[in-house]
């Protein structure tokens, strides 16, 4: 008697709960927001180049490069997030965060021997970070600007432009989209060119 | 950046108080079976619900009838997803083709979602099909929590009654928990999600083309409709494997805000309820009074851990300092948008809860930082707490806390009139004795073996707190963990399954019977000699109990991992 009704309940909210909530959230998703419902995926000449809010490795010295990323085998696996989860006396991870940070003051122009900020040295939680801090982006202006052959001071107006600050000013931190970011900097590179051929 | 620290601290702790206080106040009148807004749209479900499941809702339960119904039910529906995961291959929405989930991990994942733990030894991404995700985890956020509510509900009714056997019905309050409490709220909290750009679709994974050339494979899923029931429900599993740091769980400042009111909302809410049944507000205020102490001494504390990062890094050149362009701090596994105080914030509320869900790793944390969370599993999660079992926890601590007082000046101690005697400290010290027996035994079997060691993928002081950590959240039913751990072997699979059965159901079990005894009592009315339990003086008793009862446990554990590493990282040793 009792386990029947166990198995009643069960079944009944399984459906309720398991089934027909999702389903019909999935329907009233893609009705109010369809873009979000889809992952807030990025188009350009007809195909998905990414998500905004899916960090994506960049190597490039043209482009803004995000955080160093633990996900997956080499980094940025939309498939398989994670972060390092290497302990803070971790030989490991001292040893990486070194490295990294040789890596930078020898190919970051904006660094040398400055202070380098900590987020560009530090795998991120989800290793799909999209962001990195207004330092990160002022740290690779220099690099950036002349590796496409611009001011330093337009480069810098387009990542102040692109900077996201607290939410109501309270709330999170200030950040910056790093494809959201480097898309701008490519339409710049477009827009100036076709003005160029006119 | 202490301001910006209090700032959003204080936003986080007032948005919390002003929600719970109508929030208690609905449910007293959902569980006390009013009248509510929702009954027009719910009292027709709610009966071709009883109908169909053969409940008599009219009909109520003593502690054991209960406690049995409970019991069944949970076991029900473990088997369930169990068959679900080794059989997802063949049930539809599974885009990806996945194959049938390993028996040992499928044993873990049932035992974990019916617990209310959602202890993961997967990558949902890599591991479950969205039939899986659905029909059988999100189903167990739903009802773990409703169950969690109904026994929390049921513990109120043995303490507020006067006189009578019953506790109510197990099926009753199961069904007005999922209908009137979660449902709703979840609907509301995924609408607000997916608009914030929380997905939520059956697509195939998206192949995108990147920038610079490469493929990128991105994980899609309905993500919105798992992760508002699965902070509502204090539940914590991922549909990806970095939980909350994932971007498509997390994306902005707004939904860390909301997904970690969500986690406390209910729990702080049922201290109200509390208030509301047992006819004495202040009661319910000194129950929320204790747990924002307990909760800002855990931030404070983190905070200032996670934000003096790691000396290790300092000497190499790298800026940890907080300015107006970065967070700084230990930025290693966390997230930009969510910083240090976010992130802190979060690793402390859900550590005060069973939710488990974590935005950052806390595997990663300073050793001071790492400490906070697994002091909060230890002190039995009773901080605002897992819906209903954070609320009878604390009571249990209440009572302990009323013997303590009697003993002190020599009176048979009571509460809310009720008098406190031989059966109900005993049941009362079986529950303060079980949770520390399923943590520690376990973790000497784990260091004593190969097997246990194997895991640990941190050296050091560190692979110590990684098996510690485990059997906390395990036993707790918190369900995070230093992720480093490599759990994902028969050892820990099915080791920590049965820590999660035992640290549910031998804990829910006796304070279920501590309500029984209570219920049965005639209340005495309050003399001179009483000790009034809605003042300063017994949230301050109540305080110093639950700290002194953990120390007492847990010390000379937490000695041999955290704080050692905290030592030793400042001398410079690594490992």
């Amino acid at each position: 008697m009792r386990s029947w009704t166990a198995i009643r309940m069960t079944l009944v909210l399984t459906i309720l709960t398991g089934i027909a909530y999702p389903v019909a959230l999935v329907g009233l998703a893609h009705l109010l927001f369809p873009r979000q419902a889809e992952g807030t995926l990025v188009w350009r000449n007809g195909h998905v180049i990414g998500s905004l809010l899916i960090g994506q490795n960049f190597a490039s010295a043209r482009y803004f490069h995000p955080r160093p990323s633990a996900a997956g085998a080499t980094g940025y696996d939309a498939a398989g997030s994670g972060g390092s989860n290497l302990g803070p006396t971790n030989k490991r991870l001292i040893e990486a965060v070194r490295s990294r940070a040789s890596a930078l003051r020898e190919h970051e122009p904006g660094i040398g021997h400055g202070a380098i900020p900590v987020d560009m040295v530090t795998a991120s939680a989800s290793g799909l970070d999209p962001e990195i801090t207004p330092a990160a982006a002022e740290a690779q202006v220099p690099r950036v600007a002349r590796a496409r052959g611009l001011a330093e001071s337009t480069v810098r107006s387009l990542v102040a432009s692109y900077t996201r600050g607290r939410m109501l000013g309270l709330l999170g931190e200030p950040r910056v989209n790093v494809l959201e970011l480097n898309l701008a900097l490519d339409d710049l590179a477009s827009n100036s060119s076709s003005k160029a051929f006119r | 950046m202490v301001i910006n620290a209090v700032i959003q601290v204080t936003i986080f702790s007032m948005l919390v108080t002003v929600i719970s206080v109508p929030l208690g106040r609905y449910m007293a009148r959902v569980f006390g079976r009013e009248r509510t807004w929702l009954d027009p749209a719910l009292v027709p479900l709610e009966t071709i619900i009883y109908r169909i499941c053969g409940v008599h809702a009219g009909l109520e339960q003593d502690w054991i009838e209960y406690s049995i119904s409970m019991l069944v039910f949970s076991a029900v529906g473990m088997v369930l997803l169990y068959g679900i995961e080794r059989l997802q291959y063949y049930l539809p929405l599974n885009p990806q083709h996945f194959g049938a989930i390993a028996p040992d991990l499928a044993f873990n994942t049932a035992a974990s979602f019916t617990t209310n733990t959602n202890w993961q030894a997967y990558s949902g991404e890599s591991t479950m099909s969205y039939f899986t995700q659905m029909a059988g985890l999100a189903f167990h956020n739903f009802v773990s929590a409703a169950t969690g509510i109904a026994v929390a509900i049921a513990v109120i009714r043995g303490f507020v009654r006067r006189g009578g056997q019953t506790l109510g019905n197990f099926w009753v309050d199961l069904t007005r928990a999922t209908l009137w409490v979660l449902l709703p709220l979840s609907i509301l909290l995924s609408l607000v999600l997916i608009w914030q750009g929380v997905p939520q679709n059956f697509s195939r994974y998206v192949h995108a083309r990147t920038l610079e050339g490469p493929e990128q494979v991105i994980a899609q899923g309905p993500v919105a409709s798992q992760e508002s029931i699965k902070e509502l429900g204090t539940n914590g599993g991922g549909f990806f494997n970095a939980n909350s740091a994932h971007p498509y769980e997390n994306p902005t400042p707004l939904t860390n805000l909301l997904e970690l009111i969500a986690i406390f909302a209910i729990g702080a809410g049922l201290t109200h309820t509390f208030g509301h049944m047992a006819g004495d507000r202040r009661q319910g205020w000194a129950l929320f009074a204790a747990m924002g102490v307990l909760f800002l001494m855990g931030t404070s504390w983190a905070i200032w851990a996670e934000q003096r990062g790691n000396p290790q890094f300092a000497a190499m050149g790298i800026d940890q300092r907080a300015t107006v362009m970065q967070a700084g701090g230990n930025m290693e596994g966390k997230e930009v948008r969510n910083g240090i105080v976010g992130s802190a914030l979060w690793a402390v509320v859900t550590t005060d809860t069973s939710c488990g869900a974590v935005n950052a790793m806390h595997d990663s944390f300073t050793p001071l930082g790492g400490l906070v969370p697994l002091l909060n599993m230890q002190i039995g999660e009773i901080i605002f707490g897992g819906v209903g079992s954070g609320l009878y926890g604390m009571l249990v601590m209440a009572v302990l806390t009323v013997f303590i007082a009697g003993l002190m000046v020599g009176r048979t101690p009571e509460y809310l009139g009720k008098k406190i005697e031989g059966r109900e400290m005993k049941l009362a010290m079986l529950f303060v004795l079980i949770f520390p027996a399923v943590i520690l035994l376990p973790v000497g079997a784990a260091v004593a073996t190969k097997a246990g060691l194997a895991g640990i993928s941190n050296p050091g002081p560190h692979g110590l707190s990684q098996i510690l950590y485990a059997f906390t959240s395990a036993a707790a039913n918190n369900g995070s963990a230093f992720a480093g751990l490599n759990a994902d072997t028969p050892f820990y699979n099915v080791l920590l399954a049965f820590v999660m059965l035992f640290g549910r159901f031998l804990m829910k079990v006796p304070v279920l019977a501590l309500a029984g005894s209570l219920v049965a009592k005639k209340a005495v009315p309050p003399s001179a000699g009483t000790f009034p339990t809605g003042g300063a003086t017994f949230v301050v008793l109540l305080v110093g109990v639950i700290i002194i009862v953990a120390a007492l446990t847990f010390f000379p554990a937490d000695a041999l991992g955290p704080i050692v590493e905290e030592l030793v990282m400042h001398a410079g040793k690594l490992y």
